[in-house]
């Protein structure tokens, strides 16, 4: 077990500013399996359907993770692995193919299946690569099969989404060579916010814009090295690297989080496609002083607060910096299950120094330091939100800030309220 | 592979995470993958809890694969007994950690801890949640329970008792547990332990020390129940007091066991259950259709209640574990319907729906079942969500559990007077469908009652398509013929009924060989199954 102690990291950019101390630990880890990506990636994807290939357990946990959604015809579901299936793996290959075959009579509307694999599909190498080519073939022209991992030993959390998306990538259209510049739009957003991006990109001029996970399988865009990558999400490092792959160029910007957020964000990719910054600040301006009233609200309440973020979704980071410049709250530690430092450097640049920033987990030590600290609000998980608050801390859920609408303009005020209504609550309470 | 998008049970390490959190001064190490913490929340939201469940997870990522697996789980070994100073660690492995084939018994031993060690083999491929808790609480007893305590000469102390079986997560173990300490309390007999819930290692060292057991959740308290049963003579109790029968029953049992007056608990403890039920406002429910699934304990035990103690007719009755199925054979085949073992929902879905229930006893699960169906329904037996583990008290055993039997069973039935004014009104505006039945809010269809004057009501109903509910009014048999008139007419029984007066219908015509079914079929077989 590695000692308490901050390391600095070996590769440091050349040129840059010294890369700040990042705390690394490897211990217990209170966090999701990638799996639980497919709850709001069902949503997003309309024509989708996501097959794991687990246990009992991983059907225990999307059923766990989905609450009440499981029961309004979801589009995912588990083949679990039965001990005769551990027998022999030819006998699991077919297996899997009555499975699917049945699935997809019984859900005709499917266009896209994805196979997703888990810590025992991984662990007993079965081979689910193989197992989408033969059954692609097999059902071509009425459903693509396509195949991630989601498992415990490879993904965190959100880190299912980046597999799911990187896996879309090679079957992605190319785009012609003399195509006019594009903007993709990265990372699974509600429908509801998705628009108001792709209303703002509209009036600011960028008109050709493609959005990766499209609403349906025939939406998937083009790519190309006409292509400008806008990541709307921290957590798809994978599926970054697969588009640059594909030629298309990374637009580097922060994360759209909050009035400034949003703003820098919309702002790099007007540079990005020589947007005049005029006609720019006109368009981004109403919707950035709506944020920023919508943020006033909250300001009080927040401003000098001491939050702590555990690590769960690689959100912590840009939402830890939009709670400090733009609410004046305090971060204490940053935790984050992976630090991506290329694509989070403009948020991280923002932290407070004296933010504590930390990769991985050892979730006893971390919850000393939280003890010690003993942070106005803390951010975590479930199964550590209840006993935190019996120990007198206060806390905030971090699932619901990968749920809930929290990107852009219009939502910065629902957002600071996601922290503010714990600390609200406490203060009314007289029980 | 098993297609399943809704699990009854989760995997058997899950059973014995019930087992540990519910005991204190255990802790539970589990061989696991990154991600199988989602199982703590289980205990911290669902039973909201207020400290982590007892366990640390070794958290194996792909890159320790192959190289030191075995070594993670030695440092987590000695990383959580230094960290949480157990009594007693329970150490096994998760699913994934079945097929890597590291030994959690082996390192453990090799590790000489220094306090006992509960080596766990929980077949995640072939077995589930109840069957892991139960095994894990009989290893519990089995490594700890010290050979030499026996009880004591019964010269002038009170009988003493062992209550076996209730756990963490378990439905309405807590107040069941308060309500049986009740009936012995008024018997005079003392508890010497109860466990796992509640129990510390040195409770199940001394569980030798009672004179009997008294097994309420079998699924969890048989197996070491049996084997107390065998090693330490101690008897053990067959009946589990759900109801006012089986809880009279049950009375007498302990009491013969404990060779006392059964008298006490009997007459101090009456339950209002019997006179609500005598009461002529309960009249309506002479007869409804039940169908009853669960575990198979809670539902036998719900049957029994139904039939007995409602006036209900027991139309299915099933269970999700197979391991206590004869119980479910049994029962099934006193109320003559074919039992129904399953751990596929849709398969219960579909013998809902063939049974056609006025009412549905079931899990969470046929809770939703229910709903889509458009059929009242109230929950008996876990799985259950955050609701069913309620702030009031609120059991299932007892005299006092009965009380809360009939509530909640009655409740999502329309109340007898309310039926009546029902029938009566059917064409009453406020009474018809379009008005929506409020008191089932939540399993109707919400539609805008508009206020109709008299001059502007139509003479007679006029049939609109799109009123139709699909599948539950037309459509499933494309071969009958309902005249408009007949259609017309079935369309003003009332919406909770009028699905098993289509198809009581359209058997008869098909039996009576009617081609068309007109006003005079309709009423034809009305009169044919009346009861």
């Amino acid at each position: 077990m590695k000692a308490d102690a901050f390391s600095l990291p070996a590769d440091s950019g050349c040129g840059a500013p010294p890369e700040r101390e990042v705390l690394r630990e490897r211990g217990q880890r209170e966090v999701f399996c990638g799996l639980t990506g497919i709850v709001w990636l069902h949503r997003k994807m309309q024509d989708a359907f996501f097959l794991v290939v687990g246990s009992r357990t991983c059907a225990h946990l999307l059923q766990s993770a989905a609450g009440v959604m499981i029961f309004a015809e979801p589009r995912f579901a588990t083949a679990i692995i039965e001990e005769r299936d551990l027998a022999g793996m030819a006998d699991c290959h077919e297996e899997l193919d009555r499975v699917v075959d049945r699935l997809l009579a019984r859900r005709p509307e499917i266009r896209q299946l994805f196979l997703v694999g888990s810590c025992p599909s991984e662990v007993i190498k079965l081979d689910l690569g193989k197992a989408a080519e033969r059954l692609g073939a097999k059902h071509a022209g009425q459903v693509r099969i396509l195949n991630y991992s989601g498992s415990g030993i490879e993904t965190t959390f959100t880190e299912g989404e980046d597999a799911c998306l990187a896996s879309l990538v090679p079957v992605m259209p190319a785009s012609a060579p003399d195509a006019a510049p594009q903007l993709l739009l990265v990372g699974s957003l509600p429908d509801i916010v998705e628009d108001q991006f792709l209303r703002l990109f509209a009036q600011l001029g960028i008109e050709n814009v493609g959005v990766l996970p499209a609403r349906t399988a025939d939406g998937l865009p083009a790519i190309g090295p006409n292509t400008r990558i806008l990541l709307a999400q921290p957590f798809l490092g994978e599926t970054a690297q697969a588009l640059e792959g594909r030629g298309g160029q990374r637009i580097d910007a922060p994360f759209p989080f909050g009035a400034e957020g949003t703003t820098a964000w919309l702002k790099a990719a007007v540079q990005a496609f020589g947007i005049d910054e005029m006609h720019a600040s006109a368009v981004i301006a109403p919707g950035r002083e709506r944020a920023k009233r919508a943020l006033e609200h909250h300001r009080e309440k927040l401003a000098g607060k001491r939050i702590s973020f555990l690590p769960d979704s690689q959100l912590e980071v840009p939402l830890a910096r939009f709670l400090a410049t733009e609410l004046g709250m305090e971060p204490v530690e940053v935790g984050t299950p992976y630090l991506n430092r290329k694509l989070v450097a403009r948020d991280l640049d923002q932290l407070p120094e004296t933010t504590r920033i930390s990769e991985g987990q050892d979730v006893d030590r971390q919850l000393d330091r939280v003890r010690a600290d003993r942070p106005d609000l803390t951010v975590c998980g479930l199964g550590l939100a209840n006993p935190l608050e019996a120990e007198g801390l206060s806390t905030k859920w971090a699932i619901e800030l990968v749920f809930s609408p929290i990107h852009g303009f219009e939502q910065a005020g629902d957002l600071a309220e996601l922290f503010a209504r714990p600390l609200r609550r406490r203060d009314v309470l007289q029980v | 592979m098993q297609l399943s998008v809704w699990t009854y049970e989760g995997p058997p390490h899950v059973g014995a995470m019930r087992v540990a959190t519910a005991m204190r001064g255990v802790h539970y190490l589990l061989h696991a993958p990154q991600g199988d913490t989602y199982a703590d929340l289980l205990f911290t939201m669902i039973e909201r809890r207020n400290a982590r469940p007892p366990v640390t997870y070794t958290t194996f990522q792909a890159r320790d694969l192959g190289k030191d697996t075995a070594d993670l789980f030695q440092r987590a070994a000695r990383d959580a007994y230094a960290r949480f100073d157990p009594q007693v660690m329970l150490v096994g492995s998760s699913c994934t950690a079945e097929l890597i084939q590291d030994d959690p018994a082996g390192m453990a031993e090799a590790m000489r801890l220094p306090c006992p060690v509960v080596p766990l083999e929980l077949p995640s491929y072939s077995r589930k949640e109840n069957w892991g808790a139960g095994e894990t609480f009989y290893q519990i007893v089995r490594h700890l329970a010290d050979r030499d305590v026996r009880p004591t000469a019964r010269d002038g102390r009170k009988p003493l008792v062992n209550i076996l079986g209730p756990a963490a997560l378990g439905f309405r173990h807590r107040d069941d547990v308060r309500e049986v300490r009740g009936i012995l309390n008024r018997l005079g007999i003392d508890v010497n332990c109860v466990a796992p819930l509640g129990a510390s290692p040195a409770d199940i060292a001394r569980i030798g020390a009672a004179d009997f057991n008294i097994v309420l959740y079998p699924e969890i308290g048989d197996s070491a129940a049996r084997w107390l049963e065998r090693e330490f003579k101690q008897p053990r109790t067959k009946t589990v007091p759900l109801g006012v029968g089986a809880t009279r029953e049950f009375i007498a049992e302990v009491a013969a066991l404990a060779g006392v007056d059964p008298e006490p608990a009997r007459a101090d403890g009456e339950s209002r259950m019997p006179w609500w039920s005598r009461s002529v406002d309960s009249t309506y429910l002479t007869g409804k259709r039940v169908f009853v699934f669960g575990d198979a304990t809670h539902a036998v035990a719900a049957a029994r209640v139904a039939h007995e103690e409602l006036g209900f007719k027991v139309v299915g009755l099933g269970c999700y574990n197979r391991e206590f199925a004869r119980e479910v054979r049994d029962a099934a085949r006193a109320y003559g319907v074919e039992p129904l073992i399953t751990d596929d929902h849709l398969e219960v879905e579909d013998a809902i729906a063939a049974a056609a229930p006025e009412l549905v006893l079931g899990t969470q699960m046929e809770r939703h079942i229910a709903k889509r169906q458009g059929v009242p329904c109230a929950v008996i037996s876990a799985p259950v969500h955050v609701q069913d583990f309620p702030a009031r008290h609120s059991p299932q055993m007892g005299f006092e559990g009965a009380n809360v039997l009939f509530d909640t069973w009655a409740h999502p039935l329309v109340m007898g007077l309310e039926e009546h004014l029902l029938t009566m009104f059917r064409e009453d505006f406020e009474f018809s469908d379009d008005a929506g039945a409020s008191h089932l809010a939540a399993h109707s269809p919400s539609r805008h009652a508009e206020p109709v004057s008299a001059s502007s009501a139509p003479t007679a109903p006029t049939f609109q398509e799109e009123d139709w509910t699909p599948g539950q009014v037309r459509g499933d048999d494309e071969d009958t013929l309902w005249t408009a008139e007949a259609e017309a007419e079935l369309k003003k029984i009332p919406f909770f009924v009028r699905g098993k007066a289509k198809r009581n219908t359209e058997t008869y015509a098909s039996e009576q060989g009617r081609a068309a079914i007109d006003l005079e079929t309709l009423y034809d077989a009305k009169a044919h199954y009346a009861r």
